[in-house]
């Protein structure tokens, strides 16, 4: 229930959490994330770990695709990039405060050259052009056997952070979550500046985008950085926390993964990115605890798990491109509205 | 140390020209798609999937004679291909490109997971559906079955390009394609067309599928080749058919080319580079229609 809220100056409407029940919330949520690796399982805490870098690569993606309307099919191979950079860094002894920005910043680098083409073309051809880029990239993962490791993979020190080295889950997943809040806050910052105004004036069109003034080459190329700078931490933190990585999973697969989630998520929100890198997340994760169950009677069961999985996958992004273009953030905010004068009026 | 060795360059050549008629009878059903509907049709790689798996239940499984089993067959992924036009596209028609899009990718996944559940990972055989007996000119020896699929695909193609030139509903077809609005006030149906379309392209793509599947063997991973294939549309222009067929032959000799003296690792991405380079160069392709705009 909302009461005594009114919105009486720019920047209370303008603040990011504008209500105190909002702010309460958010802390006991952020409370309740943090006390989580002390007393959750080591299945859990890894969940949460992965979970954590899904989020911050999609928000990146979400920035890139939602807020700019540039359809990326290569965010997968940008992780790729950022692991690789952080592990090749950290084999060389660079701590693990310089590779992470580091890995994000090569990623950023190599997104800007990405982006290049998206200056002449954009829709379905800047889908083809980034699907190529990425089956470029996972072939030079492959081949690249001096910096990669090629098909073999690659072996990432533990990271360590003042002193204490993250060699456990539990703080793997204080880090991951601390650099994915800070993320996340970034994003949702990003939109009530210049520069996320003009992404969203070239997202809904580019043309009078330039008519205002917005510099499009300038505003895109930064668009596929921010985007590439978060997958590139993402695919650092990735690589530390599972210290070895192979090039099979920067795949077409992961991209479109990240591209569904924030599909399901909602386009353009950060809550949505949360709620849809989570909700693709567990999904086969329940898959896999209800094969599991149903394997007492069918033992074949197990063996269609990973089908079943695709085929909830896809079903999955197209029931919620016809049924609920707005994805899961649409959902969350029609329960909210239900409850804001709940119980007076339902 | 002898000369270069010509023989062999010829051969490649002609395989790979012969092999791009396979690649232009699937960036058929991209096009055919792309122009009547707009949309790059990521799932045509489990179209090709759906036609040669459903041949080989009712060919090899049922053990139906191939008169019988190829129509059947057909009959089944039209049908299939018009249930996903008014299940999926039609809902969706109208939307942002990420959507269908993604619609199309998500259907793709959907199939390809279907599949996998109902006839499993395994490869299965085909049986030969062309002959194999090899064509030899002068010292160069083509494989039958390549120029056979050529063959196949040439007539197909040709077909096509007949029914979109010559018939009412080819020309209604098209009608529909370039201008919907128009063509609705005239009296066609534009949804039966774009329903047509899919049909079409499915067919086009389960014709190719089985092909492909009969000259290599029946497997899932049938349904990545077509992303290859996105190279030879791009370069041909996405909504011209006598561009995917000349870049359909481009492709399949750079393929062979790149095959025959760099290796089959760097054939895989030959269609990727292909992309770059085009979208960077000439972005509508040798011959599709320039609307791109500059911004």
């Amino acid at each position: 229930m909302r009461i005594h809220d009114f919105r009486e100056s720019y920047v209370h409407d303008e603040a990011l959490w504008p209500t105190r029940v909002q702010r309460a919330w958010l802390v006991a949520v952020l409370v309740a994330l943090a006390a989580f690796p002390l007393v959750g399982g080591g299945y859990l805490v890894g969940l949460m770990c992965v979970l954590g870098i899904h989020v911050i690569a999609a928000a990146g993606l979400n920035i890139m695709t939602g807020g700019a309307g540039l359809i990326s099919l290569g965010h997968a191979a940008f992780m790729g990039v950022g692991c690789y950079t952080a592990a090749w860094l950290a084999q060389r002894g660079v701590p693990f405060v310089v590779t992470l920005p580091a890995a994000g910043l090569m990623a950023a680098a190599l997104g800007v050259v990405v982006g290049l083409p998206s200056l002449r073309i954009k829709g379905l051809y800047l889908a083809v052009a980034t699907l190529a880029m990425q089956f470029l990239l996972v072939y030079v993962f492959r081949e690249w056997e001096s910096v990669t490791g090629g098909v073999k993979g690659v072996n990432v020190p533990p990271a360590s952070l003042f002193g204490l080295e993250l060699n456990t889950d539990a703080r793997m997943a204080w880090l991951i979550g601390g650099c994915a809040e800070v993320m996340l806050i970034g994003a949702r910052n990003l939109f009530r500046t210049r520069v996320g105004r003009a992404f969203t004036a070239i997202r809904d069109k580019d043309i009078s985008a330039e008519v205002l003034g917005i510099h499009l080459l300038h505003y895109k190329l930064m668009a596929f950085a921010i985007g590439a700078f978060y997958a590139g931490v993402a695919g650092a933190l990735l690589g530390y926390f599972y210290r070895a990585m192979t090039p099979e999973y920067f795949t077409l697969q992961l991209s479109i993964f990240y591209l569904a989630a924030i599909i399901v998520g909602g386009l353009g929100s950060t809550l949505g990115t949360i709620l849809g890198a989570v909700f693709m997340t567990l999904v086969p994760e329940l898959l896999r605890g209800g094969v599991a169950f149903a394997a007492q009677w069918t033992p074949r069961a197990t063996e269609i798990l990973s089908p079943i999985q695709q085929v909830v996958f896809g079903l999955l992004i197209i029931g919620f491109l016809v049924f609920e273009p707005h994805g899961l953030v649409e959902v969350w905010r029609r329960i909210r509205r239900f409850f804001h004068l709940w119980p007076f009026r339902s | 140390m002898t000369g270069f060795d010509w023989i062999a360059l010829a051969e490649f050549s002609a395989i790979g020209l012969l092999s791009g008629g396979l690649l232009a009878l699937v960036a058929l059903g991209f096009v055919l798609i792309y122009k009547g509907t707009g949309v790059i049709n990521f799932a045509m790689g489990e179209f090709m999937m759906l036609g040669a798996y459903f041949l080989y239940t009712a060919h090899v499984m049922w053990g139906l004679p191939l008169w019988m089993a190829l129509p059947a067959t057909l009959a089944a992924v039209a049908l299939c291909a018009a249930l996903v036009e008014r299940a999926i596209l039609r809902p969706l028609s109208g939307q942002p490109v990420i959507s269908v899009l993604m619609a199309t990718i998500g259907l793709a996944s959907a199939l390809h997971g279907g599949v996998d559940a109902i006839w499993g990972g395994r490869n299965y055989e085909m049986p030969q559906l062309l002959p194999r007996k090899p064509l030899f000119i002068g010292d160069v020896m083509i494989p039958g079955q390549v120029l056979w699929s050529f063959v196949l695909a040439a007539v197909v193609i040709v077909l096509f390009t007949l029914y979109f030139r010559r018939s009412r509903t080819g020309v209604a077809m098209r009608a529909a394609a370039s201008d919907p609005v128009t063509a609705y006030v005239l009296g066609i149906d534009v949804r039966a067309m774009q329903r047509l379309t899919w049909i079409y392209a499915g067919l086009v793509g389960a014709m190719a599928g089985m092909i492909v599947a009969s000259m290599t063997s029946l497997s899932p991973a049938l349904g990545g080749a077509a992303l290859g294939v996105l190279a030879v549309i791009i370069l041909g222009g996405l909504d011209s058919i006598a561009g995917a067929i000349v870049a359909g032959l481009i492709v399949g000799l750079l393929e062979s080319l790149t095959a025959g003296y760099l290796g089959g690792k760097v054939r895989d991405i030959v269609p990727y580079v292909v992309v770059l380079v085009i979208l960077l160069v000439r972005p509508y392709g040798l011959f599709g229609t320039r609307q791109i705009e500059r911004l």
